[in-house]
């Protein structure tokens, strides 16, 4: 058996993806050694984990990575998850990053000063680690899904490529928000009726008077409202992605849209007994919640708006019809009636950290960090919901929080003294 | 001025409340409770209910004082009429439950309420519980709650009151999600 080496450098990065290489890119310009361990290849999540129709919900201009911006002809567009692989592929040989592909990271603890990163290719010893492995690895599956019966296929967005790959009859779609609302739209369209569960969700039109959604995010100040700004910080990181699409007519995909072509709106998913799935009576309160909650928001694009002189430039406000929900909703489902053939469960995604073996979780099994400074003195996380910033768990917020975080971490690697030597490996 | 400058008092004390938050989430294991009640059955279809202790905060607590209930059908079904039937109870504890919401919420808005009144209609029907057609449900199939509300405040942020409250409410929830019960018996 071949012995490996423990290497030493100042700070190991715990995944390629784009808040991996942001991360890179900042600390080749502290001039601080590192190295980025990719389980796969970069972008391997949108390589492997990803539906065929998928594009991204920003547009193209809003992934801005230190040093490297979208150039092409369409900046308005959303890319299809080949061009952002492509995207991110070129940011990786522009920055020259040193990502160790093909490695897997299998346990980090503390040794001595710093960290003990095991991976599948040999050991790291580094004063300072960066987490930036997703904040989506593994699909949020609600515990009742063990009480669905056999017959019915379940799926986790992880596992779904298109509709071609379920049978045909009805589908279950367990969440509404943007993964939610895109699969029930082209799984249904497919000749496959579905029933869509809505609990928390948050409406969004994709353009608002004639302009991205997301350029009204970005340009009022939303985005770069800081995670020390808000008033609960914890709510804030858990909500729910906007129920947005990005199609090349720059469609709106709601509730209304869904209903109209003959989706089967239901409320959350409360539990399944007796092979009979139980849906919550709250549906039209979720609903009324949204339509609410959007209008606060259009509500504070117009006033931007005035504030800025851009009215008269831009299109006129207008406001969406609430959400139509039938008089009595179902409120269960027998799964066992053949009705239902396949379950999607696409109530959300969750890190998986089953390989950080230093005390810094939480009773939620979440990172705890102050802006991505982790608790553990020299951990920094990155590219997760609202970590620093609204817009942190977006490629266009990484910038920002690599920024700062590489700054407090070339801070760290001062006070410290140098490494201890390593005893020799045996 | 704007909303959260103005002087607002529904009688609740939102500091205590997002103190008891902080204390709680800090302190998950205080944070579960149970509530409590007893039920003696008198004659006929009356019974009389007391509520006086509960579990929280680590600890056992008391109400201030023991509260009672009396609980009975109406004369049309042949009954004495000693109280409220228990499903008006069900409707009293979920309207009870959204309007201390409501005045919570607002308070933490900082909206001053003038007056809140609900009705509420819970429709049924009885050939579930009669056991005449076992395709209809023994419960409500339905609850309707209307709100009227006198406050300092736009439409919009009425409703968002309203909404608020449900999102937050434990009656709400207890009735529009399946719940599991035991009942033993010695």
């Amino acid at each position: 058996m071949r012995v490996r080496s423990v290497r030493t450098i100042d700070s190991v990065i715990v995944g390629g993806g784009h808040a991996g290489l942001a991360m890179s890119r900042c600390l080749s310009d502290r001039s601080i050694e590192h190295v980025i361990l990719e389980r796969a290849e970069v972008a391997n999540s949108w390589k492997t984990e990803r539906w065929e129709s998928l594009r991204l919900l920003t547009p193209n201009w809003q992934s801005r990575l230190p040093g490297y911006r979208y150039e092409g002809n369409d900046p308005d567009g959303y890319r299809a998850v080949p061009e952002l692989i492509e995207f991110l592929d070129r940011y990786a040989r522009l920055i020259s990053a040193p990502v160790r592909t093909q490695t897997t990271v299998t346990a980090i603890s503390r040794a001595y000063d710093g960290y003990l990163v095991k991976t599948d290719q040999g050991e790291w010893r580094c004063r300072t680690v960066v987490i930036a492995s997703g904040a989506c690895n593994i699909a949020a599956v609600p515990s009742c899904a063990t009480a669905v019966p056999a017959a019915v296929r379940t799926l986790t967005p992880m596992q779904y490529r298109s509709p071609q790959q379920l049978e045909a009859g009805g589908v279950l779609v367990v969440g509404a928000s943007a993964t939610g609302i895109q699969l029930a739209d082209e799984i249904h369209r497919s000749g496959r009726p579905v029933t869509l569960c809505v609990g928390d969700h948050i409406r969004a039109p994709r353009l608002y008077r004639g302009k991205d959604i997301q350029w009204w995010m970005d340009i009022t100040g939303l985005f770069d409202q800081r995670y020390d700004q808000v008033e609960d910080i914890t709510r804030a990181r858990q909500l729910p992605s906007m129920q947005l699409v990005g199609t090349p007519e720059r469609l709106t995909l709601d509730l209304n849209t869904l209903s109209s072509i003959g989706i089967k709106l239901v409320g959350r998913l409360a539990g399944v007994r007796d092979g009979i799935a139980q849906f919550s009576g709250s549906l039209r309160n979720q609903c009324a919640l949204a339509d609410l909650k959007m209008d606060r928001l259009l509500d504070s694009f117009d006033l931007w708006a005035l504030d800025h002189g851009l009215d008269g430039q831009i299109g006129l406000p207008i406001r969406l019809p609430p959400t139509a929900i039938e008089e009595s909703p179902r409120l269960e489902l027998n799964l066992a009636s053949g009705e239902i053939k396949t379950i999607i469960w696409t109530s959300g995604y969750r890190p998986d950290y089953s390989w950080l073996h230093v005390p810094v979780l939480d009773r939620k099994g979440r990172i705890r960090h102050d802006g991505g400074v982790a608790e553990s003195p020299g951990m920094y996380v990155l590219g997760l919901p609202f970590l620093r910033r609204r817009k942190s768990a977006f490629i266009d917020g990484a910038a920002d929080d690599a920024n700062d975080l590489s700054g407090h971490l070339v801070h760290y690697l001062k006070r410290v003294d140098p490494p201890h030597r390593l005893a020799p490996a045996c | 001025m704007s909303i959260s400058e103005r002087q607002v008092n529904n009688g609740v004390n939102v500091q205590a409340l997002l103190d008891a938050r902080k204390a709680l989430s800090d302190a998950p294991e205080a944070a579960k409770f149970q509530w409590r009640a007893s039920c003696k059955w008198i004659n006929g279809t009356h019974s009389h209910s007391t509520v006086r202790n509960f579990f929280g905060l680590g600890g056992e607590q008391k109400h201030r004082t023991e509260f009672s209930f009396d609980a009975d059908h109406p004369e049309i079904f042949a009954s004495e009429d000693k109280g409220p039937t228990p499903v008006e109870y069900v409707l009293i504890g979920l309207t009870s439950c959204l309007t201390a919401g409501i005045a919570a919420v607002a308070q933490n808005r900082g909206i001053q309420l003038r007056s809140v009144a609900a009705t509420i209609e819970g429709s049924m029907d009885m050939q579930g519980i009669l056991g005449i057609d076992q395709d209809v449900r023994n419960g409500f199939d339905g609850i309707k709650v209307k709100y009227q509300i006198d406050a300092d405040a736009t439409p919009n942020e009425i409703k968002a009151l309203v909404a608020q409250s449900q999102k937050r409410s434990a009656v709400f929830d207890i009735i529009t999600n399946p719940t599991a019960v035991s009942v033993e018996v010695n």
